[in-house]
């Protein structure tokens, strides 16, 4: 069961290291946005399953006051959802905003928009 | 003052629903203590009356069909159905592209024809969260402008981008 926990933690450091090395690969704002946010929220999700599964195996052990700590994880992860996507969104538009054109772009609606 | 008050009462709902979820496991009503369930309705008094507050200082309307338990209950089934399913592929391209280098980035517009602000925000954070799309910006038309890092076709189709998730987008928040 302890070993769920491991797999489940270690997909998600797999996911948060690619999250980085996109960062460093991509080159400009908007597609290094990519990596930080899909990569990194998906990457959470696995870890705070991995946590879940834990406090799970607790609670079938007997601690039952470890409830809270699957409750608190399952608050955490639904709120990284909707604010990771928020940030990156806002991030992105001040970005665009502030006159940083998308490097490499094939196609750029949004400038004609303007 | 009808639309304000709403305001406050949504936000009093939501921050007494966390501060509950929060402390379950505290005491004997329920699960509460008595201690917990007074400072929880006082501290989300206070929350209330000041987001209503920022809430009035910005222009925001925040919807009374957040207060729905129907639209939260289809909101979960579509987290851990569809979206987490899509959001699986967005990581696993995303990694290919990491790992390859293979990018032909562009923003490119979509006009789902989505009305309200709660299904616009459902849809732009979906979006965001699949397949190598990112959405930069919406204008008051409900047009999205979404950022590709591999365009397939410089006039998408709604259908394109976000699959199903603009149906989805409009039974949560239509």
């Amino acid at each position: 069961m302890i070993w769920l926990v491991y797999l489940l933690i270690g997909i998600g450091m797999v996911f948060q290291a690619l999250g980085s090395i996109a960062l460093h690969r991509f080159p400009d704002v908007y597609t290094r946005l990519h990596g930080a946010t899909k990569c990194t929220t998906f990457g959470s999700i696995f870890i705070y399953i991995g946590i879940m599964a834990y406090s799970a195996m607790l609670v079938l052990q007997g601690q039952i006051n470890q409830v809270s700590l699957l409750a608190h994880t399952l608050i955490v992860m639904a709120l990284v959802l909707i604010t990771n996507s928020t940030g990156a969104h806002a991030i992105s538009r001040a970005a665009y905003r502030s006159g940083i054109k998308p490097g490499l772009a094939v196609v750029d609606e949004l400038r004609v928009a303007k | 003052m009808g639309e304000e008050m709403a305001a406050v009462a949504i936000a009093f709902v939501f921050s007494l629903f966390f501060y509950l979820l929060l402390t379950a496991g505290t005491g004997s009503i329920l699960l509460w203590s008595k201690a917990e369930l007074v400072v929880a309705v006082l501290f989300s008094a206070v929350v209330a009356v000041v987001a209503g507050k920022i809430y009035k200082g910005l222009g925001i309307r925040p919807s009374a069909k957040l207060l729905n338990p129907l639209r939260w209950l289809l909101l979960l089934i579509y987290a851990i159905g569809p979206l987490f399913f899509q959001m699986a592929k967005a990581n696993l391209e995303v990694a290919y592209r990491v790992i390859t280098g293979n990018i032909k980035p562009g923003i490119v517009k979509i006009s789902p024809g989505l009305k309200t602000g709660l299904a616009r925000t459902v849809l732009a954070n979906s979006i965001t969260l699949t397949p190598g799309t990112l959405t930069i910006d919406v204008d008051r038309k409900g047009n999205f402008y979404v950022h590709w890092i591999y365009v397939r076709d410089k006039k998408p189709k709604p259908g394109e981008i976000c699959g199903s998730f603009a149906k989805w987008a409009r039974l949560i928040g239509g």
